[in-house]
């Protein structure tokens, strides 16, 4: 089911997490909330689940309107950064904890929680305590717990923040492969624009409580909606009022009328492709991104001159 | 929602039930019959001797355990020794203990027949003195700094330590400037504890002192036969007086109290 | 760095570990000599007269049923503070009211209050003078009465720290899951308690046994109804019967040894889930 969220606000003391906040998120989706720290997306996320009521506005889950019901009657399946596992039991108890709370009957716990385990590729370790499991196995454990109640919606307080960069990438993918076969609602929490990118259909971006865009990645990349937004979502050259991505950084040998010339301070070579570091002659320093065989056609290295222009650039009216 | 309040009230009038009744009555029988006689009976030579013996005590006592608490806390986490956990037990032991066994045991080893019963022969008096009190004192209040300190330096860890010698100091001077520092909370909620144990002791300094009045009567001491030559009032004054220091103590082992508090 | 610099600091390495070694030989011939002399003693005074002897002494009529009125109101002092100390702590960390500061730090009375004033307040209150019309002393009411103003602080304080440690996240991920406040509580708020509780409840349980000073005015002292076993140790030594003394007491001893070895066990039990 989807979930709508109108005009919440919440605040901590005085401090205002969320600010009169509106989100739609379609049935089906994987949506991202992408921010930095203290934007407000892990507060939005809990408002969803219900772990904190808002001052004001309304969450809806499908057609209920369920701002003031607890977490526990809205039937949401929550995992969180640091995998809140129940220490005291077993991966196989852990699984099975939201259906004997229900009351299930044994043999169908049995089974669901088989299923499960060998959805998320643990069985074999439900005897172990989560102390004796590795990080991304703990999270694997803690999604196979949230989905093991058939949540409407599943939620995601940074799932992958306390996993090394390889575990992170490859649970990210197993995600999107588990998504796409379970078909849950499910909204990620994330400050990783990378993440959010590679993940998610749809993302809301969100800054210091509001909600800066909302659109396909594809849609906040060419796009942008803002300065923040534009910055937050890859890198950017700002010269003056004018943005520009380090790949619409074109780069000559020769002047053309238009170019202005630069000198290459740096360069890097990231593998696949170059990262160069320019300075203008007006002073303005500038960051270029061009592919390996494009940096060696130009010979490019360090006090080399050449000339700069954009082929493309943003404005933003305010 | 009721449940958490009636949780709240419950506990705390057990609480008011069980410890506020009692001090208030501490205070208001001492001054039932007026400022003067609690002051009379105060200051009389028996009770200031009793004062001055248990303050005595507890100025030998304290400073002894505090240098081997934070020696033996130091060994215990820093240098892995045979016999660890023996030594953990025995410090354990002066806490789970009767104070009524403490004296005993000594009473057993300085007495007549006892081991170092001979002790007295050579004039060394043990028993029914000071010594033998402040060894009595020693040995309840001995796990308290030792225990403190542990958990601290384990915390700590040896990094800063590490850090100071790869910069050239001495292991002396990384004690002095680096360890010791670290532990001084840690030290100074241990010297409360310490101190206000080595004050209230009862039970074990009675059967080693003989209780004699004038002599070897420390102000616990001094409570119990003031109550039981039928002076209430000279029992009650001297009982505010420790009363006050155990309130004393309270307010510091709230300063010191090291890591997470409930408020 | 030079030779000499070198040869310095070694020397200085050799000097400081031989340092170390002997103030840790003075720490435990001081740890000797305060307390493993006199235990040691202690246990063989009371074998002193033959084992025959030891074991008369401890079954005698009077030093039985000492032992067994102490064991039982400690017993029930403690699991009664299983219950009590929880809930003042859970008052104590989830709860927020004024004064909650003064009421934390209240707590900590029991231990620095000298126990002979302990016991002669609760003898003004609920003794003869009573102003609430309740006489307690020479009953075992009294004694209960002492032993649990005197082991309050045990179960509280084990327990606050645990408390104030536990991830909240657990909790909530529960919550998430369906489970409703109380089952929150049985499932995974008490099962990670447990062991702290258990830690205050043996603590308070050894300390009840061996408590001298506040029962010893409340509790009148009469053989076979309110004699506990300290009490009946003093007495046996002003009988001038060490022997007797010594065998009782060395049980008193073996008691607190358990009591500190389940402790050392429940510590063990606690942190095998951590990491």
């Amino acid at each position: 089911m989807g979930i709508t969220v109108v005009e919440v606000t919440k605040r901590f003391g005085d401090f205002v997490a969320l600010d009169d906040v509106s989100v739609a998120i379609p049935e089906g989706s994987l949506t991202a909330l992408l921010g930095p720290s203290g934007s407000g997306k892990s507060t939005l996320l809990r408002v969803i689940a219900g772990l904190d009521e808002p001052d004001s506005g309304q969450v809806s889950l499908g057609d209920d309107d369920v701002t003031h019901l607890p977490a526990r009657a809205r039937g949401v399946g929550m995992v969180f950064q640091h995998y809140a596992a129940f220490k005291h039991m077993t991966v196989w108890d852990n699984v099975a904890f939201g259906l004997k709370v229900r009351k299930r009957p044994k043999d169908e716990i049995r089974r669901r929680v088989s299923e499960l385990l060998e959805l998320v590729q643990l069985d074999g370790l439900s005897k172990r305590y989560p102390a004796q499991l590795s990080g991304g196995q703990r999270q694997r454990m803690a999604l196979a717990r949230a989905l093991a109640v058939d949540p409407e919606v599943l939620l995601l307080d940074e799932p992958f923040g306390a996993l090394d960069a390889r575990v992170r990438k490859e649970l990210r993918a197993w995600l999107r492969r588990l998504h796409d076969e379970v078909h849950v609602t499910t909204i990620i929490v994330t400050h990783d624009q990378e993440e959010a990118m590679e993940v998610a259909g749809q993302i809301v971006v969100i800054n210091r409580g509001r909600v800066e865009q909302v659109g396909t990645p594809r849609e906040l990349y060419e796009s942008p909606a803002n300065e923040f937004v534009m910055s937050f979502v890859g890198p950017v050259n700002k010269i003056g009022e004018t943005f520009v991505r380090p790949r619409d950084i074109s780069i000559g040998l020769e002047p053309d009328g238009e170019s202005t010339e630069a000198m290459v301070e740096r360069v890097v070579h990231l593998g696949f492709e170059v990262r160069a570091e320019l300075v203008r002659d007006d002073g303005q320093h500038l960051v270029a991104q061009l592919t390996e065989e494009e940096a060696q056609a130009l010979e490019l290295e360090r006090g080399l001159i050449v000339y700069v222009k954009p082929s493309r650039q943003t404005v933003f009216s305010t | 929602m009721i449940g958490r309040y009636a949780l709240r009230f419950g506990a705390l009038g057990y609480l008011a039930f069980l410890l506020l009744l009692p001090v208030g009555l501490v205070f208001y029988r001492t001054f039932e019959h007026g400022v003067a006689p609690a002051w009379d009976a105060v200051t009389s030579p028996q009770a200031l001797h009793a004062l001055w013996l248990t303050l005595l005590i507890a100025a030998v006592a304290v400073p002894l355990n505090t240098l081997f608490g934070v020696t033996l806390a130091i060994s215990l986490v820093r240098h892995r020794f045979p016999g660890c956990g023996l030594v953990n037990a025995v410090v354990d032991l002066p806490v789970a203990l009767s104070p009524v066994v403490v004296g005993l045991s000594l009473y057993l080893l300085y007495g007549t027949g006892g081991w170092l019963g001979g002790l007295a022969g050579h004039g060394i008096k043990i028993l029914f003195a000071l010594p033998g009190m402040i060894l009595a004192t020693i040995f309840v209040s001995l796990p308290f700094v030792v225990r403190e300190v542990v958990p601290v330096l384990r915390e700590i860890g040896t990094d800063q330590e590490q850090a100071a010698e790869t910069l050239g100091a001495t292991p002396f001077t990384t004690f002095r400037r680096i360890t010791l520092p670290a532990i001084r909370w840690a030290v100074c909620y241990g010297v409360v504890l310490t101190t206000a144990r080595a004050i209230g002791e009862f039970g074990a300094v009675s059967i080693v002192s003989g209780r004699i009045e004038g002599k070897t009567e420390t102000l616990p001491l001094y409570v119990q036969s003031q109550f039981e030559g039928f002076n209430t009032t000279g029992a009650f004054a001297a009982s505010v007086v420790l009363a006050l220091i155990a309130l004393a103590t309270v307010v510091a082992m709230r300063m010191f109290r090291p890591g997470g508090e409930a408020s | 760095m030079g030779i000499s610099a070198v040869a310095l600091s070694r020397r200085e390495a050799v000097l400081s570990r031989a340092g170390g070694g002997i103030a840790r030989g003075i720490a435990i011939g001081y740890l000797s000599v305060i307390v493993l002399v006199p235990m040691a003693a202690l246990v063989w005074a009371s074998r002193s007269q033959g084992m025959g002897t030891f074991w008369n002494e401890v079954t005698k009529p009077e030093a039985w049923s000492a032992l067994k009125l102490t064991l039982g109101i400690s017993f029930l002092v403690a699991a009664f503070n299983a219950l009590t100390g929880t809930a003042i702590a859970w008052v104590l960390v989830r709860d927020s009211f004024p004064g909650k500061g003064f009421v934390n730090a209240v707590i900590d009375l029991p231990f620095a209050l000298p126990t002979i004033v302990a016991g002669l307040v609760l003898l003004e209150l609920y003794g003869p003078n009573s102003p609430f019309g309740v006489n307690l002393a020479f009953q075992r009411a009294g004694i209960v009465l002492a032993l649990l103003f005197v082991t309050l602080p045990f179960v509280v304080r084990a327990v606050q720290p645990v408390l104030l440690e536990l991830d909240r996240e657990m909790e909530e991920a529960a919550e998430s899951l369906g489970a409703g406040r109380f089952a929150v509580f049985r499932r995974i708020v008490f099962p990670n308690l447990l062991p702290a509780v258990l830690s205050g409840v043996a603590l308070a349980f050894a300390r009840a046994v061996g408590e001298f000073g506040s029962v010893v005015l409340i509790s009148g002292n009469i053989p076979f109804k309110t004699e506990v076993s300290s009490v009946y140790i003093a007495g046996q030594v002003e009988s001038d019967n060490p022997a007797g003394a010594a065998a009782v007491s060395v049980v008193l001893l073996l008691i607190s040894l358990a009591v500190l070895l389940l402790i050392g066990a429940f510590r063990h039990w606690r942190t095998r889930h951590d990491r």
